[in-house]
């Protein structure tokens, strides 16, 4: 089998979403010492963006864009340690997330955190209900470029304004991104807070990160 | 009497018994996860085992607490008249509460709520005939953030006599609430004999319940106040996609909720209630007007009579955007199976765009499409036969019905009479009126409504008292 036929194969079992398949293909890859950062790119990356298109196009559904970047977070596992040292594909980028104290609602900051490690950020998902002051500290312990903050209620959602107060306060304002997320969240808001953007779904997180990013 | 009272199952006795048995086994084996100090150290009072926070109810702790649940509620207005019962098949209307919206009706536009929206909203709800409840319908923003929850039930109670449904973002509101409420009964055993609101209980999915929600049925149970469980199994998310699985789901998260008040004081009236859906697998959202949400209500809330509890469900909503088609016909057919479920609190009307806006056009139309299913229900009545032949023999003397004697005893109890809500003019007729929507009817409609004076104009004093509470608080 040539290197592209491989990379195409592996890319249908993402599609697919043959998981058993998906990984058997990483631990071949691993085995056979084919370059494993062509494979993540020409491979498993390109399934997932097809995933993801897919799901653009309507042809797929949540449970298949989740189950499509959980089968590539299992895959990356498998590579990422067996990767030469310095060939740091890797992390596109580090993202903090969390859904603000006092609010519990976790379902969509779930989404987001899973989609966004598929697509291979590094990403730090500390629940629901989170002080504003322990998401900074996590940021800055974990040298986050992205802090991602949902809230579904606007009870909850002056907390995401007070991580910006509080990012302000500590001088930090610079150092991360800020991005929301939830239901009652608008654009008006994101400006109000002085914040770096919002998305309506997991797919336009994804593009925003990457664009505030610019990867 | 009607000759059958009109209702819809979806499942059968068999399975109710087996959803429950599985209930019971999940809280036996999974538990149910608790973060409030005060439950934890019930639980532990009764010897009740747990691990990491995570309580294993025994099922006949279960059996014993059910046994001590009221079946039915009885609420009271704000003078204290008896107003509604939640019991049997009785179904009764409340406005969706908590929108963190309104669709202005005056710009058309969807904006955050202010306070004198909240008023306008009130003064509505008091002379709309089939929305026999009022509810916190609006959250606003130009009252302090720690006010948010009692200063509602504060404006809903100076402006609409109706009882109340209510609930607590703050473990510290409940006090303030019960104070208001107090205000208006002579005492706390007035106010236990003649309930006034209805505090929604929400535990979280799957089998959480949280340190707030538990703090409100806990708080609530010791006065004898009722609890609303507002359980939400999100099916395919965080409950199974199965409707039978979600429905198992919900009356487990329920039953917790049953133990812990019973446990604080028996006999403490509950309503086996809930806000269920399933997951829209494209948009990531809670679709209210989905079929399946209004399955997995309707099983819910067979459960609840099951077990008999009087039971809640939030029908009759719709996730669209504006008073449109999709709004009539999702908030149309939630309402009709809400009450062929025989379901007794329906939250819903008014509400758009999942649960997050509120419409007063809406609100005024659902109130005549609740008219209309409560017509429904009400069934075909037997008033003696024969039924038509003496009645068309008439016919041939008159030659018309319009001034028989049955055709005027009968015609406002056999129709439902709408307002000018739902047209029913001529087409030139129509067209000589405006050629109005039914949502620019509701509209006018509101204007009008919001300065009627009010049927039952509220006590000077009982105002003043309400406002002192207020002042204190905000101190």
């Amino acid at each position: 089998m040539s290197q592209e036929e491989i990379y195409t194969e592996i890319c249908n079992a993402i599609v697919n979403l043959d998981e058993e398949k998906a990984i058997n293909l990483a631990k071949k890859a691993v085995k056979e010492e084919i370059d494993l950062l062509e494979v993540i790119e020409n491979g498993y990356a390109a399934g997932i963006r097809r995933v993801g298109e897919l799901w653009e196009e309507g042809e797929f559904f949540l449970p298949e864009l989740m189950k499509g970047a959980q089968i590539m977070q299992n895959c990356m596992d498998i590579i990422i340690p067996h990767l030469q040292k310095g060939s740091e594909r890797i992390s596109l980028g580090t993202v903090v997330i969390a859904t603000i104290e006092g609010d519990i609602h976790s379902i969509g900051k779930t989404i987001v955190a899973t989609m966004l490690r598929a697509y291979g950020f590094e990403v730090f998902d500390l629940g629901a209900d989170v002080p504003a002051e322990k998401i900074i500290d996590i940021a800055i312990e974990k040298n986050a470029d992205i802090i991602g903050v949902s809230a579904l209620l606007t009870t909850t959602m002056i907390g995401q304004k007070k991580i910006i107060d509080l990012l302000k306060e500590k001088n930090l304002a610079d150092k991360f991104k800020v991005i929301f997320g939830g239901a009652p969240v608008t654009s008006t808001w994101v400006e109000e807070c002085n914040a770096d953007g919002f998305a309506d779904n997991a797919i336009e997180a994804i593009q925003l990160v990457k664009s505030l990013l610019n990867k | 009497m009607p000759i059958i009272r009109p209702k819809i199952n979806l499942l059968d006795t068999e399975h109710k018994k087996s959803i429950f048995t599985e209930a019971k086994s999940i809280l036996e084996t999974q538990g149910v996860f608790i973060e409030n100090q005060e439950a934890k150290e019930l639980f532990n009072q009764h010897e009740i085992n747990n691990k990491d926070s995570r309580y294993f109810i025994p099922h006949d702790l279960v059996d014993k607490c059910l046994a001590f649940v009221p079946r039915e509620i009885t609420l009271y207005d704000r003078e204290g008249n008896e107003h509604i019962q939640l019991k049997d098949d009785e179904v009764h209307f409340d406005p969706g509460s908590a929108a963190i919206f309104i669709l202005d009706e005056n710009t058309g536009k969807i904006r955050e709520a202010l306070s004198r929206d909240f008023v306008r909203f009130s003064k509505v709800v008091e002379h709309l005939k089939f929305i026999e409840a009022q509810s916190t319908a609006l959250i606003y923003k130009d009252v302090p953030n720690v006010a948010q929850d009692w200063h509602r039930l504060y404006i809903a109670l100076s402006n609409c006599y109706k009882p109340v449904v209510t609930g607590t973002f703050r473990k510290e509101s409940f006090s303030i609430m019960r104070e208001l409420l107090l205000a208006c009964r002579l005492s706390e055993d007035d106010l236990a004999k003649k309930p006034l609101a209805i505090f929604d209980a929400c535990p979280s999915p799957p089998l959480k319940w949280s340190d707030l929600t538990t703090q409100s049925l806990i708080d609530a149970a010791k006065s004898m106040i009722p609890s609303e469980f507002v359980s939400m199994p999100l099916a395919g998310a965080n409950a199974p996609i199965t409707l039978i699985g979600s429905i198992t789901q919900h009356c487990t998260e329920c039953l917790a909720g049953v133990v812990i008040a019973q446990l604080i004081k028996s006999g403490a009236p509950l309503v086996w209630g809930g806000s269920p859906a399933v997951f829209d697998m494209k948009q990531g959202v809670t679709p209210m007007g989905a079929i399946e949400t209004m399955m997995i209500n309707i099983g819910d809330i067979e459960m609840g009579k099951f077990l008999n509890m009087p039971t809640h469900a939030y029908m009759g909503l719709s996730d669209s955007k504006v008073p449109d088609s999709q709004a009539g016909f999702e908030a149309g057919m939630g309402a009709l199976l809400a009450a062929l479920a025989g379901n007794n609190m329906v939250s819903g009307p008014g509400m758009l765009d999942f649960e997050s806006t509120q419409s007063i056009e809406k609100l005024i139309i659902d109130n005549e499409i609740v008219g209309m299913v409560q017509r429904f229900i009400q069934g075909i009545e037997d008033y003696g036969s024969p039924f038509a032949a003496e009645i068309i023999k008439d016919y041939e003397e008159t030659q018309e019905l319009l001034s028989h004697p049955t055709t005027l005893k009968h015609f406002r109890k056999e129709l439902f009479l709408p307002s000018p809500i739902i047209d029913r003019t001529t087409r030139d007729t129509w067209k000589a009126l405006g050629s109005k929507s039914a949502r620019k009817r509701a509209r006018e409609a509101a204007a009008k409504l919001e300065k009627k004076v009010p049927i039952k104009p509220i006590d000077e004093s009982l105002i003043k008292e309400l406002d002192k509470i207020v002042n204190n608080a905000l101190k």
